[in-house]
């Protein structure tokens, strides 16, 4: 994608060493999400924080215990996959959204065609 | 618009879109969150705080015992509850800060935390070999110098104190804050 900043002056956003805060819009809504709804009080974030260990821990072991001599590449760690990961599994446990439910949005999303525009979802059926 | 065919983009917009149908969230409030560590929450509120500890003995003291305390009054913004610690560093010891098992950081100081930070491979190996992993970043530390680690919880965030530039007094105060990288409050640079 292609996103435009001003990076430079007294409006440039306060990151660092030239890092912006996300490599890609739906990092940002995934940190938005989780964090607003600790804001709103719908979970503590420490809450979110131990779903987020699990995830990454999960990760860390599966990499710790691998077998050096195998021929698969050591995995790339993305770090937003896993929390994106990790807000699922949470939401999940706590009964706030159906596995269901977000399989079908999911396919619904997918679905769309090109152009679609963000803001309306209509719900539309294939006949394949 | 590449995003529309990225997975995991399409499962943030699907979980977000049934949180907005639940009533759990707004997109403007989401959208509130982003704004607010892309543009305003980042490393120049922990280099104010670090500028003014250069300057001012008694704010120094005051920020070594007890920082959520002291940085109080400059109203950062963050949403942190957590407990502020500033480690300072000296010429004999060298504080670096690691979450070892997610990405905890001093929000409200520095902004979000860079990617190298929550990569496994910076979360394991400092605590293993600081002292090589701080000469990949560029510091190398006499033998003479301590190498403390602190590792970031729920409870406790770290943030370095460097040690001041020697003519710290010469310098204006946007000079000395200009000093202050995100890097050094990490403890993964060293000015001296």
């Amino acid at each position: 994608m292609t996103q435009t900043y001003e990076l430079s002056g007294a409006a440039a956003p306060p990151m660092v060493n030239g890092e912006l805060a996300f490599d890609a819009p739906w990092q940002g809504r995934a940190f938005g999400i989780a964090r607003g709804l600790a804001e709103r009080g719908v979970y503590e974030w420490d809450d979110f924080r131990a779903a987020l260990i699990e995830q990454i821990g999960g990760f860390d072991r599966a990499v710790e215990t691998r077998d050096l001599h195998s021929s698969v590449p050591t995995p790339e760690f993305h770090y937003y996959d896993h929390f994106l990961r990790a807000l699922e599994t949470l939401l999940v446990a706590r009964n706030i959204i159906a596995p269901g439910e977000l399989i079908e949005r999911v396919h619904a999303f997918e679905d769309r065609p090109e152009g679609h525009d963000h803001a309306h979802v209509h719900a539309h059926h294939h006949h394949h | 618009m590449a995003e529309a065919s990225n997975p995991a983009a399409i499962r943030a917009e699907a979980i977000e879109s049934l949180l907005i149908e639940k009533g759990l969230i707004t997109a403007a409030e989401v959208d509130e969150v982003v704004e607010r560590y892309n543009e305003r929450i980042g490393p120049l509120n922990g280099a104010r705080v670090v500028a003014r500890a250069w300057r001012d003995a008694a704010f120094k003291q005051a920020l070594l015992e007890d920082a959520t305390a002291a940085v109080a009054p400059f109203e950062f913004e963050g949403g942190q509850t957590e407990k502020l610690v500033v480690v300072e560093n000296t010429a004999t010891v060298h504080n670096v800060v690691v979450c070892t098992l997610c990405s905890c950081y001093p929000w409200a100081m520095l902004g979000l935390p860079p990617r190298w930070y929550k990569d496994p491979a910076y979360r394991s190996r400092i605590v293993r070999e600081p002292r090589r992993v701080l000469a990949e970043f560029g510091v190398q530390l006499e033998p003479d110098v301590e190498v403390r680690v602190w590792d970031s919880s729920a409870e406790v965030r770290y943030l370095v104190l460097p040690q001041a530039p020697v003519n710290a007094a010469q310098l204006a105060d946007d000079e000395l804050v200009a000093r202050v990288t995100r890097d050094a409050m990490i403890g993964v640079e060293r000015f001296v």
